[in-house]
């Protein structure tokens, strides 16, 4: 094991990583999806590909130099709200922040080949576990706000009928002393 | 007991779906990814055949026994009928200008949502039945058999195509992906398979009135209420002409606009209109739906559909009909009326009783869209206007698929907008996502079922993330649109990708900014939010009307 000053390399090297662990992400999807996801770099006409590419900027940000949960979550969720509604197992969804081990690896190979694993690997690599585990309350918030929208929308759907009934009250408006749904 | 992997073992771990060919592909039926199976009720409603109870996720679909004749003769009947539909099986030449416009491929990022191998699935057969080199080469040539698992992935792909010809815009040759599709699920319906959320509307439709199948009491129970609403807001009750024979106009509009928030409002908005301008009208509660799922299915059941509008002009002796807020209806007066159900010859040639201007572009169909007839009155000076009521909403305008592109519908609503809107209260989103290269909502041709929702959130992604751009850059709070599957399905779209964004008709803001001679000081808009400035006032009037 040797040591590197590894958060100096990996800032260096933002672009290479970057790109490299974005490609691995769009290797995710079928080989004629990636192409184009690659290729196109109009961000309306490839809004998949513009926000990954803002999200793992900031995730990768976060994984150098530390960010808050919250800020943390907006940019995983860049790319989480749109592989929690895809074609993907919950498994499949977050295999992209497990992807950012490999683009790092692969772009350390030399020096690992030439000095051994650089301590400091670990520790990074444990900062992407803890990135990992946000994912997934990321991705439930995602999974629960799909489902509150199907409610939502049945709601929605009777809510005029609701009104014309007279069966629906806002609380919050004063002198509404009477919950006119208790009529029944 | 197995060794645990080490993390350089896991992470060689290939992520990249096998590279299979197209035709090996086949599509998991998984919950979310499908539209669910038509009940037999409708069908048998509708005289439609092989009414039976089957399921999607079943191995056995249950199809006819001869289902292969029946959907070959058909094939084969339809290729000699509709020359374009040969023409689009024969002229694709696979530049790909289309692959990437379809925003069903673009959130799903399955390339079988790519148009051109979408038609593909068709194109496969069309050589496999109807050309030399595909009867002999097969799939050397890219032909196939028709099994049923053809069947099953055309009922997949063809109900992930919701025909807005947005890759008809980019195609050279002008590839009709929508008739494609349309003429697919035709043949799907022959053999019996068809989606719940369409056939329903469309039983519901045929047989009671509107698709949401209220009878003619609910539906003119709610109008009345909506002139109740709007005595609440503006102290002018509205008159709701309904079924009264002997008027100018028939008014006609999709069941969204009297249903469900936020068409409502519009529908609030259309009253205001008519009680201002004193129109000569009435409303039908049996062309009580401007909307037409049947030309989601087939032909034959769109002109049925159809048919209703005309029936009910001749009964109630009108002279012309003048069309709401709605999206496909619009391709349906434009583009198939007049083969189907003209020519309404029975009928005038649409002139505007307030100002005299004469509809042309309408003198077949002699129906006229509502933005048309807004647009020309306040061309002419014809409405009180206060922008100022509006000054609370900043306001994008999303195209919808159907008037702008079947009708070319671009700059009415625009000018409606820019008359009831402050200035610098209108944005319009990027370029290549507006007018006639506008994103469908991901929800046209009869997906907006529940069950179905994942896949309208990724198709309707690329409009959000066009959306999303205007919210954050200048501060849009409102998509405006003149379509009721739009109004329906984008709130929960804005609410997954762009929170903080409501959605409005354009004639809600019309009956919002329209100043009636006696009216009582408005402090709320029509759905009772306070006006800016207004909001001490705004308090006091609801703790009163509440």
């Amino acid at each position: 094991m040797t040591r590197m000053d590894l958060q100096g390399f990996l800032s260096e090297k933002r672009h290479l990583v970057l790109e490299r662990w974005l490609n691995l992400i769009f290797e995710t999807y079928p080989p004629e999806t990636a192409r184009f996801l690659k290729r196109e770099k109009d961000r309306f006409a490839n809004p998949v590909a513009y926000e990954f590419h803002e999200g793992i900027k900031g995730i990768y940000e976060a994984l150098l130099y530390g960010m808050e949960p919250d800020r943390v979550s907006y940019f995983l969720d860049r790319v989480i709200s749109i592989r929690a509604i895809q074609d993907f197992l919950p498994s499949g969804a977050l295999t992209f922040i497990f992807l950012l081990k490999t683009a790092i690896r692969k772009e350390l190979e030399k020096e690992i080949r030439e000095k051994g694993v650089p301590e400091e690997l670990l520790e990074i690599e444990s900062r992407i576990d803890g990135l990992a585990l946000l994912c997934f309350d990321v991705y439930m918030r995602r999974r629960e706000k799909l489902y509150e929208l199907r409610v939502d929308e049945v709601k929605r759907r009777v809510s005029g009928l609701l009104r014309m009934a007279g069966l629906v009250v806002d609380l919050d408006q004063k002198n509404n002393k009477e919950v006119k749904a208790n009529e029944f | 007991m197995a060794a645990i992997p080490k993390p350089e073992e896991l992470a060689n771990i290939s992520f990249r779906p096998p590279g299979r060919k197209w035709m090996d592909t086949k599509p998991e039926f998984k919950e979310g990814t499908h539209c669910h199976a038509a009940a037999p009720k409708w069908l048998e409603w509708l005289d439609y055949p092989f009414p039976r109870s089957w399921s999607t996720y079943d191995e056995d679909w249950k199809l006819p026994k001869n289902w292969k004749e029946i959907f070959l003769v058909g094939f084969n009947d339809r290729l000699n009928k509709y020359r374009s539909l040969r023409l689009f099986m024969d002229i694709c030449v696979r530049c790909g200008a289309c692959a990437d416009k379809c925003q069903f491929f673009l959130g799903t990022g399955d390339p079988k949502n790519m148009p051109v191998l979408r038609a593909e699935l068709m194109r496969s057969l069309y050589r496999r039945y109807h050309t030399t080199a595909g009867k002999i080469l097969g799939r050397l040539a890219g032909a196939r058999e028709l099994t049923e698992d053809v069947v099953k992935e055309l009922y997949y792909y063809l109900y992930q195509c919701s025909e807005c010809r947005r890759c008809s815009a980019f195609c050279p040759y002008g590839i009709d992906m929508a008739d494609i599709t349309i003429l697919g699920r035709e043949l799907l319906s022959s053999i019996g398979l068809g989606i719940e959320w369409a056939m329903a509307s469309v039983g519901s439709c045929f047989k009671i009135g509107s698709h949401i199948g209220s009878p003619p009491h609910a539906f003119k129970d709610m109008l009345e209420f909506f002139a109740d609403e709007c005595e609440v807001v503006t102290g002018i009750r509205p008159r709701v002409p309904v079924n009264e024979k002997g008027h100018e106009i028939l008014f006609i509009m999709p069941s969204g606009d009297y249903f469900a928030d936020p068409g409502t409002f519009n529908c609030m908005g259309y009253l205001l209109l008519f009680e201002y301008l004193d129109l000569d009208y009435t409303i039908s509660t049996f062309a009580a739906e401007g909307g037409n799922f049947g030309y989601f299915i087939s032909h034959e059941m769109g002109k049925r559909l159809n048919a209703k509008f005309y029936a009910e002009a001749k009964r109630l002796g009108v002279k012309w009909i003048l069309g709401g807020e709605c999206g496909h209806m619009w391709r349906v007066i434009n583009q198939y009326m007049d083969t189907w159900n003209g020519p309404a010859d029975f009928l005038e040639e649409p002139v505007s009783p307030i100002t005299g201007t004469k509809f042309e572009n309408a003198k077949s169909t002699k129906m006229v869209h509502i933005c048309e007839f807004t647009a020309d009155l306040i061309k002419h000076g014809k409405l009180n206007l206060d922008p100022s009521r509006n000054a609370h909403i900043v306001l994008t305008f999303h195209d919808s698929c159907n008037p702008a592109r079947a009708m070319g519908l671009l700059e009415e609503p625009r000018y409606i907008i820019k008359n009831v809107l402050p200035p610098g209260h209108f944005y319009e989103m990027p370029e290549n996502t507006i007018r006639e290269k506008n994103f469908c909502c991901g929800s046209g041709s009869g997906f907006n079922a529940d069950e179905y929702l994942p896949i309208r959130l990724r198709g309707g992604f690329p409009r959000a993330s066009a959306v999303r751009y205007v919210h954050e850059k200048y501060g849009v709070n409102h998509v405006g649109m003149i379509c009721a599957i739009d109004r329906a399905v984008f709130p929960p779209l804005m609410d997954y990708w762009v929170p903080g964004v409501d959605i409005t008709g354009i004639h809600e803001l019309v009956g919002n900014a329209l100043v009636f001679p006696g009216e009582r000081e408005r402090v709320v808009d029509l759905r009772k939010r306070p006006l800016k400035g207004k909001e001490k006032e705004a308090e006091k009037f609801l703790e009163e009307v509440m």
